[in-house]
């Protein structure tokens, strides 16, 4: 029942993406998330849109799975747009309806930040989807470092990353056996008035929290037995490795860039 | 009850690159009063046929028909929960489930999201607590406050409380002591005989299978890889070896006896009273001889 939910999840196919270091992909997605707020008209997020697809395109993930796991966001962007319609009041009257006026700015606002929006949620799902939990951890803690110095918890902050993202699929799946358990004795997910369903879902949060308690507490332990002490002197079983591809993909996502500065109004 | 699977086919995450096909082409049928053990490896399909059961899950080709409802692929099917209110299903490690405050509250909640009033299903509660061996005290308690043993009991009670025509369960005794098992499967068996229900057993234990089925399923690789009497199923143990699963120990005494002592048995026994006496009349036949 939930199992078509791609955020978080890691598809393990061979591709360019998932080759590059993760330092270099945490560092795009960085610079992307910067970047997007240059576009401001058709040229330029058709340029962003470009790359965006280039990059998926890279990734070897299916196009139509990342479509189908990003559904709920869909809604989420058809809310914003509609937003945008109802409340932006400039330029040119498209249409009159009613008391309902669809003004020419409020049209191409509602498009351009919902394409913001969308390859935003993109470009970060790709990292997710090509980069394993561990991997991203490692990039994080590696250029979050220099920090270290002014008595920032780098490696706490990593490693509790990596857990919670780690338990994500985990958490996936216990909430689908729990849903079906509860639907099975006679619970409806899917139907119901609201009061029905904000009452439904008492009988699986509940057994999720406490699941997730006992999970915590005993990967706590086994973290213990295993003599974890924190990130004091810890040396890497994995080293992490620049490589030709890291530094041509940092230029193209420069250039991607500089020709935004060049065509944004 | 009878249930009847016709050529189910069923792919878990269609169109995504972790689909996967769990069943093709799985036929079986379960007239109403039969218990059903459904053996196989792990992986091989049988808590996705379990599912089907009770329309969790839809097959993605075929159909599943439930009493007088069928049951496909189609986008919308009303009336699900009619089938899920006759066919109780104890999941794997059902004590996953249980979420409120009370024992009784708990196993009431299955009979009431059925309709079933709440001096009706603490009634039920009651009776079900003792049916599965454990004290009307409890009933006042938290769940989260009992040992593991006792959490899966008032888990099973939940939906015996129910009592639905058919009884569909996951392994209900992984990872109990030897005598809780073999408590809760003979409860399980007075149950079936006494209400006259279906019941559908998956199990990695072949004792259990041949002590308890009238009809075997050996499931392998999403498909059905024979089905019949215990004694057919475990006739042959080569088969059954070569997926990597094994014979009740009585019939592999049985099977060794036989090659030490150059005989033949008239039959393959698969309970220990049926060996007993196989061995008690061979050794008044050896006696006859001498
Ligand atoms: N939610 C799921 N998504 C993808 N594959 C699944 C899912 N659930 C089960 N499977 C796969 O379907 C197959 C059959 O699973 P299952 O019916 O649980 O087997 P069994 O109960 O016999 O151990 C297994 O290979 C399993 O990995
Ligand atoms: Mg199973």
């Amino acid at each position: 029942m939930m199992e078509k939910m791609i955020i978080g999840r890691y598809i393990p196919v061979e591709s360019p993406l998932h080759r590059m270091d993760p330092r270099a992909k945490l560092m795009i997605v960085f610079l992307f998330v910067c970047i997007v707020f240059l576009a401001n008209n058709a040229i330029t997020y058709g340029i962003l849109a470009v790359y965006t697809f280039l990059m998926v395109f890279a990734s070897k993930v299916p196009f139509r799975y990342i479509m189908g796991g990003l559904k709920i966001v869909f809604w989420l962007i058809l809310f914003t747009m509609i937003l945008h319609l109802f409340l932006t009041k400039e330029g040119d009257i498209l249409f009159q309806w009613g008391w309902f006026t669809v003004y020419e700015g409020g049209l191409r606002q509602g498009i351009f930040i919902s394409m913001r929006f969308f390859l935003l949620i993109l470009m970060t799902s790709l990292l997710t989807l090509t980069t394993t939990p561990i991997e991203i951890t490692d990039g994080l803690e590696e250029l979050l470092g220099p920090l270290k110095k002014f008595k920032f918890p780098v490696h706490e902050l990593a490693l509790m990353m990596s857990i919670s993202l780690r338990f994500i699929p985990t958490l996936m799946d216990e909430t689908d056996k729990i849903m079906k358990a509860q639907t099975a004795r006679g619970v409806d997910f899917s139907g119901g008035t609201i009061k029905e369903r904000i009452n439904s879902i008492i009988p699986l949060l509940i057994p999720l929290f406490i699941s997730s308690f006992k999970r915590a507490e005993e990967l706590a332990v086994a973290m213990e037995a295993r003599g974890y002490r924190g990130g004091e002197g810890r040396t890497k079983y994995r080293l992490l490795q620049w490589s030709l591809l890291d530094t041509g993909m940092l230029i193209l996502l420069a250039l991607v860039t500089l020709l935004l500065a060049v065509f944004r109004m | 009850m009878d249930i009847s699977l016709q050529q189910v086919e069923y792919r878990y995450q269609v169109n995504s690159p972790f689909e996967h096909l769990a069943l093709e082409d799985v036929s079986i049928d379960i007239p109403s009063g039969t218990y059903l053990a459904i053996i196989g490896h792990t992986g091989s399909g049988k808590s996705t046929i379990l599912q089907h059961l009770n329309a969790i899950l839809k097959p993605t080709k075929g159909k599943v028909i439930i009493g007088d409802q069928e049951v496909t692929n189609a986008k919308k099917q009303k009336n699900l929960k009619s089938i899920r209110k006759k066919v109780g299903i104890v999941f794997q490690f059902p004590e996953h489930q249980l979420f409120e405050e009370t024992v009784e509250k708990d196993i009431c909640f299955g009979p009431m999201n059925f309709g079933v009033s709440e001096s009706e299903a603490k009634r039920r509660a009651r009776e079900a607590i003792l049916q599965v061996g454990l004290s009307e005290e409890i009933l006042a308690k938290s769940p989260f406050d009992l040992s593991g043993g006792q959490m899966r009991r008032v888990a099973i009670a939940g939906v015996l409380a129910m009592e639905p025509d058919v009884i569909v369960l996951d392994e209900p005794t992984a990872g109990l002591d030897p005598r809780g098992r073999k408590e809760i499967m003979d409860m399980f068996y007075r149950l079936h005989k006494d209400r006259n229900l279906s019941t559908i057993l998956v199990t990695h234990s072949m004792e259990d299978a041949a002590l308890y089925a009238d009809q075997i399923v050996v499931m392998h690789q999403g498909k059905v890889f024979k089905k019949g009497s215990p004694r057919e199923i475990f006739q042959s143990p080569v088969g059954l070896m070569e997926l990597g699963l094994d014979v009740p120990e009585v019939v592999r005494f049985q099977n060794k006896l036989e090659d030490t002592f150059h005989v033949k048995f008239s039959k393959t026994c698969v309970t220990l009273e049926e060996l007993t006496e196989e061995i008690h009349r061979l050794f008044k036949k050896v006696g006859e001889l001498t």
